[in-house]
């Protein structure tokens, strides 16, 4: 068996851990409800969360697609991006999972056979992990774009309009006065 | 986002966790981008509120009058007598937690005292102190406390992360409403010059001019002006609407904010367009401009005022009845609150629609008729020539506003028009929408820009259930029937689902409606391509 085969084995238990140490960082009674809630709607955060947790170990595990992962990771890092941590609070969760997976390999007395593949393991967490800091950036931009962009469509058609009164000026001026002055210069 | 301010011993310890602790022994923290700036003192002396003067929300001392705690007490006392439900919502919640996880602001931020059991406990244990027996001599066993700054700041920061939507009320076996003891809490800091900038500036303008924006009349026309430029540019019609006129029989009032903003000003498009189609004898006005009403979000007296122009425009005009556009707190003013403030408008008659004959017996008292039952009706009786193909780039949901579902009861007008004008629509979850519909994380006057990431946190179950129809049908287009959906939403659109756009109805009916004498339309309301017929598609292929 190799490292990759014992953890999709254990895919459920290391899924439940890492889980466990997001709701950590949530009031106690929050986290009962993120965990116990079930259905998506009723509970957007957990869900969202848990799914996308989920979804990440799966891609880690079976298969690697970049894409993905960076779609897995936005779904939990929009929502953290924006509740109330700071950046390395947000982003912490990817750093758990290697704390998870290593203890996991204690527990079963595993760590020194499997050496070389935890730490090719641990290396994609680090990947995850930069990846992060990207999306997480990303995100805050948004934010900063959101509050900019508003307030230009609550006024868009006044803009608009300043505009094209200020096109037509401009072209009055350019037209009278320009050719005034073509004529001057030409002794007109 | 929350402040730097951990060291870098403390950054090592990667786990972050939540200290435990009862609710009334944590203390309340002010956050940055959580709250909205106060209000100018020029915005709150122009309507004559009280107590004005210079605090900030993060400041230690918020300046308060020195009776400030007699004043809270005397006005809660004052409320107690005067409005019974809110006596009856102070005293009789079992605390069975059934609203608990049922408020956007506790799903979307996940801190416990944006449970609306929880909300409503931070003023409840004032109450409890100074006006039951049990709360004066068991104090915090019985669940009292006693006012201080820190419960006032407290009471303050999260009476305005609520958006009085009504949700949590569907759940509670006893309908206990938090909404209307948020109501009664921002009372409480307005009478202590603690008001929002982004809500006494838009109030201040619509004492002084009859709209939030503060748009004098010839702005108002020369507005909608620009907007006939865009339908004669896109159908050759020249549309002639008639401002201030009297005699005209329909009143239209609608939100201003429809008269500037994108996507709003496509809905005021699809007013115009319809009106005219109709023949309809009506006239829009520069002074009742405003169909919504911020004074709501300060007070029940201040409410009143902003809102008595309406009837009284109506009476100047001689028209019949009112006909009001897309809003949604609007609406519920319009729905439960105007006929007892300013009525009876007995020199109204009931709305009956012109084209149709249709009495609407339902708007026997108000006089006021909802766009959308108004359209409804048309489409009803087979009035309007739809091309619902002209709307085929768009794969549309409909997000009940909490006031026109929750605060009026209207589920069934809106999806009608929709799947007339529309052939695609598609339904978000069950437990999304109708009387249990999210929020859009915004209302009720929270729709400033610099508390964006508490819009975010809030808007995040509406977006979740959008991003659900997204996935699986690819919907593309998010419509609605209130103005500060219109803006707020395309900003929760934008940070949680791009690639979904925000509409009024009525910009979907004018899309689709194909008018007398019009050219042939290659381009919808927005100005974008129309979606091409299959027919000319294949005809384009035989060339
Ligand atoms: S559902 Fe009603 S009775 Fe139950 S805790 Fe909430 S407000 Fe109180
Ligand atoms: S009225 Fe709406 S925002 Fe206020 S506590 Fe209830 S669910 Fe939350």
């Amino acid at each position: 068996m190799n490292l990759n085969e014992l953890l999709l084995k254990k895919r459920q238990t290391i899924l439940k851990k890492w889980f466990d140490s997001v709701l950590e960082t949530y009031p106690q009674d929050t986290a009962n409800f993120l965990k116990r809630q079930k259905d998506q709607f009723a509970n957007p955060v957990g869900s969202t969360i848990y799914n996308g947790m989920d979804s990440l170990l799966e891609e880690l595990l079976n298969g690697g697609d970049t894409d993905k992962i960076s779609t897995f990771l936005d779904n939990i890092i929009r929502i953290r991006a924006i509740q109330d941590f700071t950046p390395s609070q947000a982003l912490a969760f990817v750093i758990q999972l290697k704390r998870v997976v290593r203890e996991e390999l204690i527990n079963e007395n595993k760590e020194s056979q499997f050496a070389d593949e935890l730490l090719a393991f641990e290396r994609r967490a680090d990947d995850l992990m930069l990846l992060s800091f990207d999306i997480y950036m990303k995100c805050r931009e948004k934010i900063y774009d959101l509050k900019a962009n508003e307030l230009r469509n609550m006024t868009s058609k006044l803009l608009e309009r300043a505009n094209l009164i200020f096109e037509a000026q401009y072209r009055k001026i350019d037209l009278e006065e320009v050719l005034q002055g073509n004529k001057l210069e030409r002794g007109e | 986002m929350a402040k730097f301010t951990a060291k870098p011993a403390e950054l090592l310890k990667i786990d972050f966790k939540t200290p435990k602790t009862d609710w009334m022994d944590t203390p309340v923290e002010i956050r940055e981008h959580m709250y909205c700036h106060p209000s100018k003192a020029k915005d709150l002396e122009t309507v004559g509120f009280p107590n004005i003067h210079e605090w900030k929300p993060v400041d230690e001392n918020w300046n308060l009058p020195e009776n400030w705690k007699e004043t809270v007490i005397n006005g809660i006392k004052e409320r107690l007598q005067k409005y019974r439900s809110f006596h009856v919502f102070m005293d009789i919640c079992v605390r069975c937690g059934a609203c608990a996880d049922k408020c956007h602001f506790y799903l979307g931020t996940g801190d416990p005292k944006n449970m609306p059991v929880l909300r409503a406990e931070l003023l409840r244990s004032v109450y409890r102190k100074y006006f039951t027996t049990g709360g004066k001599i068991f104090g915090k066993t019985a669940g009292a406390r006693e006012l201080t700054e820190d419960v006032l700041k407290e009471i303050w920061y999260y009476y305005y992360q609520c958006t009085e939507c009504r949700r949590c009320s569907v759940f509670c076996p006893y309908g206990i409403d938090q909404a209307e003891i948020t109501m009664i809490g921002r009372e409480l800091t307005n009478l202590l010059g603690l008001q929002l900038g982004w809500i006494a500036g838009p109030v201040a303008n619509c004492y002084m001019k009859g709209n939030h924006l503060g748009l004098e009349p010839h702005t108002i026309k020369s507005n909608i002006e620009f907007m006939l430029d865009d339908i004669e540019t896109l159908t050759g019609i020249r549309i002639n609407p008639t401002f201030n006129r009297k005699g005209a029989e329909i009143l239209f009032v609608t939100p201003s904010g429809d008269l500037f903003g994108v996507p709003g000003v496509y809905t005021a498009m699809g007013y115009l367009m319809l009106f005219h189609e109709l023949g309809l004898d009506y006239t829009w006005s520069t002074y009742a401009s405003e169909g919504g009403n911020f004074g709501f979000f300060t007070s029940n007296e201040m409410a009143k005022r902003l809102n008595s122009k309406i009837y009284a425009e109506a009476k100047r005009l001689g028209v019949k009845w009112i006909l009001g556009g897309e809003c949604g707190h609007m609406w519920r003013v319009l729905h439960q609150y105007m006929d007892t403030w300013n009525g009876p408008a007995d020199f109204l008659e009931v709305p009956k629609s012109p084209i149709t004959g249709t009495v609407f017996d339902n708007a026997k008292s108000t006089k006021m008729t909802h766009i959308s039952e108004f359209t409804a009706d048309l489409i009803r009786h087979g009035k309007l020539k739809l091309d619902p193909g002209r709307n085929d780039h768009l794969k549309v949901t409909f997000h009940d506003s909490c006031n026109t579902s929750r605060g009026m009861g209207m589920f069934e007008e809106p999806r009608y028009v929709i799947k007339n004008v529309c052939n695609h629509f598609y339904e978000m979850p069950e437990n999304t929408i109708r009387e249990k519909t999210f929020c859009c994380g915004s209302g009720t006057g929270l729709n400033a820009s610099e508390n964006m990431e508490l819009r975010m946190r809030g808007g995040f179950p509406r977006a979740n259930a959008v991003r659900y129809v997204h996935e699986q049908h690819g919907v593309n287009m998010l419509a609605n029937i209130c103005a500060i959906d219109r803006a707020t939403l395309s900003a929760s659109m934008d940070y949680w689902v791009p690639g979904v756009g925000v509409a009024g109805i009525s910009e979907l009916v004018a899309n689709a409606l194909v008018m007398k004498g019009e050219k042939e339309r290659t381009q919808d309301l927005r100005l974008e391509p129309l979606p091409q017929k299959s027919g000319e598609k294949e005809g384009a292929e035989n060339v």
